[in-house]
């Protein structure tokens, strides 16, 4: 689904990410691990198009996505969640939801003349997803609320839910458990396990293992930039190289 | 009664320019420092087009299409500029402008100005008397209102407000930034040029001194002391605003008076602004969505 084939990216004197490759199956829910400082949101800034790598290419769904604009990337179906959360602060819970379909009728000037009928039946639809949604994660009573006065774990779970309502095909998350409750991340985990059954590919930067064994299929580490292992879950927790990439023994 | 009917023009008018920097300021988070060019490029085409007799309804048209196709042009390099240095870009485009009205004596008579605008014949209607025109005004005002608030309201302004909060995450959600910031700018030219070709056929007379750098700085407090980003905040600050600044004027005053007048009227408002944004600063009128009963702030 995504191959990211021998990818290099330097800020200045640092090798934030050197000749990675890595390669992400249809409807799985991929980890990737490391250290602090290892690279792995630049990956992800590297695959959603923020940043353009020096070297490498980017395939998805076969298509070559390296050097496009982060809004093309994200409208071929790769959506991603930001480390610290990015919510829309001043607009209502159900207006952050509301912009996240893609290529809406209303979003072009003419037809707001000319095809009300249609928009409205657009709205109308995506109201009751985005009510849906916002359901499953307990935030329908804040549904007319600013996103800005919503705590910090019902912001994450938001975007996460934004992020779904978009309907990519994967979803890349940045740690989307740090900073929140232990009841809050079995929930969002029930979530993210249910959303893959709908079809959808996962890939998550996390530091707390207990939710990577638990989620994901197969998981990639990085250390320095570089990939130093990859595997099921079980088989690198109890890779030397790893442990020492965490531990530093 | 003339005094009270001039008002309302003035303010009428102000409401239409001020909704066009709200469209930009207010919903789109570009702050334009440059607004009155487009102001200027409206009312000169029309002065100019005017009095070589092309009809008022096309170069009304014309001027339009004149002031939009400038803010195309504008966008198109100080869009790429972040915050500040998109401010700073548009300010100088101000003053180029300015400057244009200047110099190009063979064009717009230069300093001299343009006298003797004739007054509006809209389908054979010849809008000459105050209370025709503020007739005419006032329709214009409405049509602005209601077209930028279909706008505003549709998911097109969603998603101008989405990249007012956020343009990282807008585009992360698939939009296409740029492309939504032109169109955001160029329909506010637009109406701006709207506003100027109405306020040059009402006064008759244009000159380069009336769109200095001070008019965006009046219609930029009007967005923002009325409450930008609301439909209804530029209307109460115009109305405030330009009845406070045009009724002082009239004030019948001692002779010896009228020359603290000027700097009394400078320092009031200075006062009341600031007075306003330590009480009220989202402005009169606030955006909506609720402020308090959050709910629980803490974690979950």
């Amino acid at each position: 689904m995504l191959e990211i084939k021998g990818i290099s990216k330097s800020f200045g004197g640092i090798r934030a990410v050197s000749d990675c490759t890595l390669e992400l199956k249809d409807y799985t829910i991929t980890g990737l691990i490391g250290p602090n400082g290892s690279g792995k949101t630049t990956v992800f800034n590297l695959i959603t198009g923020s940043i353009p790598p020096d070297k490498g290419e980017i395939y998805f769904e076969g298509v070559r996505i390296d050097g496009q604009l982060p809004h093309e990337v994200a409208s071929r179906g790769i959506i991603r969640t930001f480390q610290l959360t990015r919510i829309f602060p001043k607009m209502t819970v159900l207006e952050n939801m509301l912009l996240a379909p893609q290529h809406q009728t209303g979003e072009a000037l003419w037809p707001l003349w000319v095809k009300r009928k249609r928009i409205q039946k657009e709205e109308k639809e995506n109201l009751r997803r985005a009510l849906q949604f916002i359901e499953m994660v307990g935030l329908l009573h804040l549904k007319d609320q600013f996103a800005e006065n919503l705590s910090y774990g019902q912001q994450k779970l938001l975007e996460l839910v934004r992020a779904m309502m978009v309907e990519p095909k994967m979803i890349l998350l940045d740690e989307p458990t740090a900073g929140i409750n232990p009841s809050l991340i079995r929930k969002m985990m029930a979530m993210i396990l249910k959303i893959r059954e709908s079809g959808k590919g996962f890939f998550i930067i996390e530091h707390n293992m207990d939710v990577i064994i638990e989620l994901c299929d197969w998981v990639f580490v990085l250390d320095n930039g570089e990939k130093i292992a990859e595997g099921k879950p079980k088989e690198i927790q109890n890779d030397p190289r790893v442990i020492e990439a965490y531990l530093g023994v | 009664m003339d005094l009270f009917l001039h008002l309302c023009i003035m303010i009428a008018i102000y409401i239409i320019f001020a909704l066009s920097l709200n469209l930009e300021v207010g919903y789109t988070g570009l702050f334009n420092f440059g607004h009155v060019a487009f102001f200027g490029i409206g009312a000169y085409t029309s002065a100019l087009l005017t009095l070589h007799r092309v009809p008022f309804e096309l170069s009304l048209l014309l001027a339009l299409a004149m002031a939009g196709l400038w803010g195309f042009l504008l966008s198109l390099p100080s869009l790429r500029l972040r915050g500040d240095y998109f401010g700073i870009a548009t300010l100088g485009f101000g003053e180029i402008i300015r400057m244009v009205f200047q110099n190009e004596v063979w064009l717009t008579k230069g300093p001299m100005g343009l006298p003797g605008i004739p007054k509006p014949i809209l389908f054979s209607y010849r809008f000459a008397t105050l209370p025709q025109y503020l007739s005419l005004v006032l329709a214009f005002t409405l049509l602005t209102f209601l077209v930028l608030r279909v706008i505003l309201r549709s998911p097109f302004g969603r998603v101008l407000k989405a990249i007012r909060e956020d343009e990282i995450a807008a585009a992360a959600l698939g939009k296409n930034v740029l492309r939504f910031r032109i169109k955001s700018f160029i329909i506010g030219s637009l109406f701006a040029g709207l506003a100027g070709t109405l306020w040059a056929h009402y006064t008759t007379f244009v000159s380069p001194g009336d769109f200095t750098l001070l008019e965006t700085i009046l219609v930029l407090l009007i967005v923002v002391l009325g409450g930008k980003g609301t439909e209804w905040g530029p209307v109460w600050g115009a109305i405030v605003l330009i009845f406070f600044q045009e009724s002082l004027r009239f004030l019948r005053l001692p002779a010896d008076w009228t020359r603290y007048l000027a700097p009394l009227q400078q320092m009031i408002l200075g006062g009341l602004l600031i007075l306003l944004m330590i009480f009220r600063p989202e402005g009169l009128i606030r955006e909506k969505g609720k402020i308090s009963n959050a709910g629980d702030k803490g974690d979950q």
